[in-house]
Formats: C-alpha cells, sequence, structure tokens
C-alpha cells in the first residue's frame, strides 16, 4: 500500500518538473525568435491587427502569410481587440519595440501619427491618389498620410421587410426625417416596435449618432449648433415616445443587431458588417440609406482599419513593408479583404467596381461607402477622441431625461472646448 | 518576536573572533530576504512611484511614447478637484460603498448565523451561496444587465405582474447607482458569510449554553454574545470589504459604463474611463484619480489599526 504511493508521488512530481520545464522552455522561445529577426531584416515581419476572431488557420491568417511570402518575409500575426490594440501600439512605441505593421481603427490613427510612432505613406514612395479621398481623410495629418483604408464600412438602416409589409410601408418612400417618421409612426399603429439604435456611452455611441448629426447639418466643431439639437432631439423624442425602447441607452450595437433579429423590429441602425448575418435571419430583410434631415443620404461616419507602418529604426525593413502594404491593396487585393471578412467594402474605385460585379447586392453599402465621412477629417485628428466623447455623453444625458437636448449639448460643446484646448 | 531577541542576545555575547561568522550570517539573512525585497520592490513600490510619476506629468499619448513628459507638478490634481465629475463621483463613490458594505455585512451576518445552526444540508445550501464569488465578474455582471434590462429583463417582468410599471434600472440617472450596487451587494455577501462564519465558529459553545441557563433569549445571546465576541473578525471583514468596493470598476463598467450622464460613475471608472475608456488615453488624470483612490484606502486602513490597537489595550 505504501510503496505505489511512493511511487506515485515520484511519478508526479517528476512530471511536474517536467512539465515547468517544458512551460519555461516555451516561454523563452518566442523571444530568441524575435530576437533573430529583428537582427536580420529578411526575418520574421511582425504584424498586428484588431481581429482576433480570424485564427491562425483562417481565409485572413492565410491572405496575411501569402502577401508576407510575395514580399519574401515570414509574417508573425499577433491579434488583439480594438482598445487593447491602441494601448499596446503606445507601450511598443514607448520601448521601442513596434512591429513593422499595424493595422488600426481608423480615429487611433491620427493619435499614433501625432505621437511620432508611423511613418508617412510617402517615406516609402507608396502613391495613395487611387483610394477615394472621404475613406483616406481618416489616416491624413497635417498634409501628411499615415495610413491607408484596406476597406470601409459604415452605417445604414436594415428593415425587417415582413413588418413594413404588414404596417403598409414602403421602404423606397424613405427620403426625409419627415417621411421616416411617418413610416415608424405607421409602423407603431400597427403594432410592431418601429427603430432600434445603440447610444452607448462610448465610441460607439457617437459613430451611431453622427449620421443624424452631420444629416442635420451639424458640424463637429459646434457640438450646441441648432442643427446639432435637431438631430438630438429627434433621437430623444424617438425614445421619450416609445418610438425607440429606452434600453438603446446602454446598447452596443451588438445587442441592437440581437433585438433586430427576434423580428421584433422593423428598423436598426447598423453596419456593413452584419451583410451576412441579415442575410440568414428568419425573416426577408433590407437596407435604406439613412436619410438626411431634408432629404438625400445623410453623411454617415467610416469605420474600418487603416494599414500603418511604425517608424523603425532598421528602415531597410520599409521594402519589404512597402511590398506588403501593395500586396493587401490592389483591386484584386482589396476585393479579396472584403470577401473574406463578408463586410468591407473596397476603398478605391477600381475595386468597388471589381466587388460590385461579383456581387451586385452590395450597391446600396458601396453608395453609403462613397458618401461616407471619416470622424477625424476635416483636420480634427486628435481632437476628435475628447469632441466625440462630449458627444456620446450628451446623447446619454438627453435620451436618459438627466438634460434636456439643448441643455446637453451645451454641456458638451464646453466639454469639448475645454478638452481641445480652443 | 522572543526567538529573534534571544537570538541577538547571543550574538553579541559571542566573543570577538566569531565577528566573520556574525557578519557571515547577516549575509544569509539579506540573501534570505532578498527575494522578499525584490518581490515588493518590482510589484509594489515601483507601480506606485510610477503611479505618482504618471501623475505629476502631463502625459497625451505622444509624450508617453516620446518619454519627454512635461512636469505639471500638482496641476493634474487641481484640475481633478475643480472638475464637476468629482464632486459627483465622491458622492457615488461614498454612496455605492458604504451602501454595499453595510447591506453585504448584515446579509452575511444573518446568514451566517442562520448557518451556524447545523440543520440538514446547510453545508450544500452554504456553498450555493458561494456561487457569485465563483462566477466570472463578466458573466455575473451581463447577467444582472439583462435581468434589469428595461424592456425585456425579467426583474421588470416581475414587477409588472405585481402591477409595477416599468423601471429602467440601467438606463435612468435615477436608478443606475442603486441598481449596479444591487448586483455589487449580491457579489460580496459570499465573503461576507465565508468570514463571519469562520468568526461565530471560534465562539465557544458554552457561553450561549451559560446565557440560555441564565434565562437569555435569542435576540439577547446574539446581541451580548455573538456581536461582541464577533468584533475583531467584523472589522476585518468590513475594512477588506471597504477597500475591495472602492475599487471596483468592472461590475460598473459592464452593467452602465458609469451612465447614464456619469449617474453611476465612481472615482474608479472615472480614473478608468480616463485612461482606457475613450479613444484617447489620459494616463495622468486617470493617476491623480487613482493615488486619491490609494489615499482614500489608506485612510481606512489607518483607521483600523487605530481601533485595532485600542482594542487591544483596553
Amino acid at each position: 500500500m505504501n510503496r505505489p504511493s511512493v511511487f506515485t508521488r515520484a511519478a508526479v512530481f517528476g512530471t511536474a518538473v517536467l512539465a515547468l520545464s517544458a512551460l519555461t522552455a516555451c516561454a523563452s522561445a518566442p523571444q530568441g525568435t524575435s530576437g533573430a529577426g529583428t537582427a536580420s531584416a529578411g526575418g520574421a515581419y511582425t504584424w498586428w491587427d484588431p481581429y482576433p476572431q480570424h485564427d491562425a488557420s483562417s481565409a485572413w491568417a492565410k491572405r496575411v502569410d501569402s502577401c508576407g511570402r510575395q514580399a519574401g518575409v515570414t509574417i508573425e500575426r499577433t491579434a488583439y481587440d480594438t482598445t487593447a490594440l491602441t494601448n499596446q501600439a503606445l507601450l511598443a512605441g514607448q520601448e521601442g519595440n513596434a512591429p513593422d505593421v499595424i493595422l488600426l481603427d481608423n480615429p487611433a490613427v491620427s493619435t499614433l501619427a501625432d505621437a511620432g510612432m508611423l511613418a508617412p505613406m510617402a517615406d516609402f514612395g507608396l502613391d495613395t491618389s487611387r483610394f477615394d479621398k472621404n475613406l483616406i481623410a481618416a489616416g491624413e495629418l497635417d498634409g501628411k498620410t499615415y495610413g491607408i483604408p484596406i476597406g470601409a464600412n459604415t452605417l445604414a438602416l436594415y428593415y425587417n421587410k415582413k413588418i413594413l409589409d404588414e404596417a403598409g410601408v414602403d421602404p423606397a418612400s424613405i427620403k426625409d426625417w419627415a417621411s421616416l417618421g411617418a413610416a415608424l409612426e405607421k409602423v407603431k399603429a400597427a403594432g410592431a416596435k418601429p427603430i432600434t439604435f445603440a447610444a452607448i456611452g462610448t465610441e460607439e455611441g457617437s459613430f451611431q449618432f453622427l449620421p443624424w448629426f452631420w444629416g442635420a447639418g451639424a458640424q463637429l466643431t459646434q457640438l450646441d449648433s441648432p442643427q446639432a439639437v435637431e438631430a438630438l432631439t429627434l433621437w430623444t423624442e424617438w425614445v421619450k415616445s416609445g418610438i425607440a425602447p429606452n434600453s438603446v441607452i446602454s446598447n452596443s450595437q451588438n445587442t441592437t443587431w440581437e433585438e433586430f433579429l427576434t423580428g421584433e423590429f422593423a428598423f436598426a441602425e447598423n453596419g456593413t458588417w452584419q451583410i451576412n448575418s441579415a442575410a440568414q435571419a428568419d425573416f426577408p430583410t433590407g437596407v435604406v440609406q439613412i436619410p438626411g434631415k431634408d432629404g438625400g443620404a445623410a453623411a454617415t461616419p467610416t469605420g474600418g482599419e487603416f494599414i500603418t507602418v511604425p517608424v523603425q529604426q532598421d528602415t531597410a525593413r520599409y521594402a519589404a513593408t512597402k511590398k506588403i502594404l501593395e500586396c493587401m491593396t490592389t483591386p484584386e487585393g482589396l476585393v479579396e479583404t472584403g470577401t473574406t471578412f463578408a463586410y468591407y467594402i473596397p476603398s478605391t474605385a477600381e475595386g468597388q467596381e471589381q466587388i460590385l460585379a461579383k456581387e451586385p447586392s452590395l450597391q446600396p453599402w458601396v453608395d453609403a461607402v462613397r458618401s461616407a465621412k471619416g470622424r477625424t477629417s476635416d483636420n480634427l485628428g486628435t481632437d476628435y477622441p475628447p469632441i466625440s466623447e462630449a458627444l456620446w455623453t450628451a446623447v446619454q444625458k438627453a435620451l436618459s431625461g438627466a438634460a434636456s437636448p439643448a441643455d446637453a449639448l451645451k454641456q458638451a460643446q464646453a466639454q469639448a472646448k475645454q478638452a481641445t484646448g480652443d | 518576536m522572543t526567538s529573534l531577541r534571544t537570538e541577538t542576545v547571543a550574538v553579541r555575547r559571542e566573543t570577538r573572533p566569531a565577528a566573520p561568522r556574525n557578519r557571515a550570517r547577516r549575509w544569509t539573512a539579506v540573501a534570505f530576504l532578498a527575494p522578499l525585497i525584490v518581490y515588493l520592490l518590482v510589484f509594489y513600490a515601483y507601480p506606485l512611484y510610477r503611479n505618482i510619476e504618471l501623475s505629476v506629468h502631463d502625459y497625451t499619448p505622444r509624450a508617453f511614447v516620446q518619454g519627454d513628459p512635461e512636469f505639471t507638478g500638482l496641476e493634474n490634481y487641481r484640475d481633478i478637484l475643480a472638475d464637476g465629475t468629482f464632486l459627483r463621483a465622491l458622492r457615488s463613490t461614498a454612496v455605492f460603498t458604504l451602501a454595499s458594505i453595510a447591506a453585504q455585512y448584515a446579509i452575511g451576518l444573518a446568514l451566517a448565523v442562520f448557518f451556524h445552526r447545523h440543520f440538514r444540508l446547510a453545508a450544500t445550501l452554504r456553498a450555493m451561496f458561494l456561487v457569485p464569488w465563483l462566477l466570472p465578474l463578466i458573466v455575473s455582471a451581463s447577467t444582472w444587465s439583462w435581468m434589469l434590462n428595461s424592456e425585456n429583463g425579467i426583474v421588470n417582468a416581475a414587477l409588472q405582474a405585481f402591477g409595477i410599471g416599468q423601471i429602467n434600472w440601467l438606463t435612468s440617472p435615477d436608478t443606475s447607482l442603486l441598481a449596479v450596487t444591487i448586483a455589487n451587494v449580491w457579489l460580496g455577501v459570499p465573503f461576507n458569510l465565508v468570514i463571519l462564519y469562520a468568526g461565530l465558529q471560534n465562539i465557544p459553545a458554552e457561553l450561549y449554553e451559560a446565557a440560555g441557563l441564565d434565562g437569555a433569549g435569542a435576540w439577547q445571546r446574539f446581541r451580548r454574545i455573538t456581536l461582541p465576541l464577533l468584533r475583531p473578525v467584523s472589522l476585518i471583514t468590513l475594512l477588506l470589504g471597504l477597500i475591495y468596493t472602492l475599487k471596483v470598476v468592472d461590475i460598473i463598467w459592464i452593467m452602465t459604463r458609469g451612465g447614464p450622464a456619469d449617474a453611476s460613475t465612481t472615482l474608479a471608472i472615472w480614473s478608468y474611463r480616463e485612461a482606457f475608456g475613450t479613444g484617447q488615453p489620459d494616463f495622468s488624470p486617470a493617476a491623480a484619480v487613482g493615488n486619491l483612490l490609494i489615499l482614500i484606502a489608506f485612510v481606512a486602513g489607518l483607521a483600523h489599526v487605530r481601533l485595532q490597537r485600542r482594542e487591544e489595550a483596553g
């Protein structure tokens, strides 16, 4: 009885020691390889992106690999989630070991460019003129371009065709706020829930509010203009009168989408990335562009990642980097990225034509992307994040009834002014 | 303590030729202490120093990367104290913390006394009360926010059955602080239950028997025996509860992000939001708010030590 237990103990101990040493070996291995990589310019290239949902075996990872192979290097890809990525990038910049390529959410580009972390595209002679002006604007700071959009997404109104048919609403009739309001009232009268959106107190809240804000004719430089008040009043009235549920105040875009998928809502404001999910819904869906107040499509904010190149001490590495960037942004490359993700609209006219030839149903989205606007454009750059924070706070205040739309926006303008120092 | 003292005396009594051995022994002592000291320096002293350093500079993202922040002295602290959010956040922190620990302690003590009576299934039931502790916070916080959802939440559905109209738990500035406090109380009860239950087991059963013979009722036994003898345990439970609750970020962040309109923004949430909650990290004011929190917890700790000393003396 005693003996086996001693043996077992010894075995357990032995295994533990072995496991430990194996662990330490694993832990030290990557350091060794990355050290070697920095030493010789031809070795491993480091690549960060915000797509942890695409693992090493995904189509996206394979595409990154193949672009690396074409440039004659091996790419080591690491995925973080969006907010963690910006913080990681700042830390790496501080320690001077930034990766060769980072795919950044577009509002973060000007922040990192302003920090002096990114190399301008002109430095490696990359031609940026073929990209849509409205899309690449988010990568521009003081006349220099610090990144290229690998694709773009934006917002529109998805609708539930079943509910609209029952309520007798023709989606084509929605041309301005008045006709949208009439459609929502009709849906409400028919007993369905009219609309849902995300007004959460984060960047997503500002992102969703901007089409209405810009659609009313307001500017981010003047948060308390009468036009801005009109836009916020529109949302506030919707929540007050029950046209939109009260939960929009804490809804993220994903939650909103889940609400829409229940089939109870007639409209949902959401983005290009839900195209596949909408096609698989239990009910027929369609898309209309978000209308401006007095007609026409409202400018919607562009979303999507920019491919950026952090400054390297060893400038010899840029040659391969340039090849990788070109591989990712040829028209074919953009279409491939677009279809890989199922939600990206190419960022060049040529790419857009090619993806439309393949999938004509993307037409409303291509239109929306063409009329879209970067959040950091108008040379707002690094002023955008504090302005956006003030804006989503105002939206939260007005919708929750803590302040009237006019007062909430007045406070927001004061807050933004103080934060941006003008 | 005593063994250490005798040792020094013994060392002193040794004669001169033994001095090198003495020194060697001291080096051995240092060598044994070194890992602990290095650990303390790396994981406690340095982060604290860094936090203070962040708070007295103006760390913009640019300065953070370039490593050339402007020294601003106490300006960050002055800005924070002058900010309208500060008083609100301080008040919310006080309400959230005090309400949480009071309710956690009361419920935890009630349950501990209840389970102390050893009935059948007591152990199983007690184990079930520990579930909130075992669940990952992201799970419990998300579950709470679903339950408290204005339109589809189960809480509102239950209230509606009793004819109470829709309460916008998480989306009204009047109730969001209450909603996150309720969730936090639920999370903290198991901790209080476990410690107080352990404390109860240290109270000798004879005392209760004697009191019973003297004709003390249940309430009197609780008031005259349980409460006074549980005092030291209660004090440490409340202090730990205070420190844990002061720095709660996750549950509030997941449920309301401190909103709507800052209604559930505590100091910890404010600090987190400045640093990580927006597109542009503001590390310096965030660090300054964090330091204020450390200060508050430190003062509470001092008060605890003082109370304990008085107790030991008296």
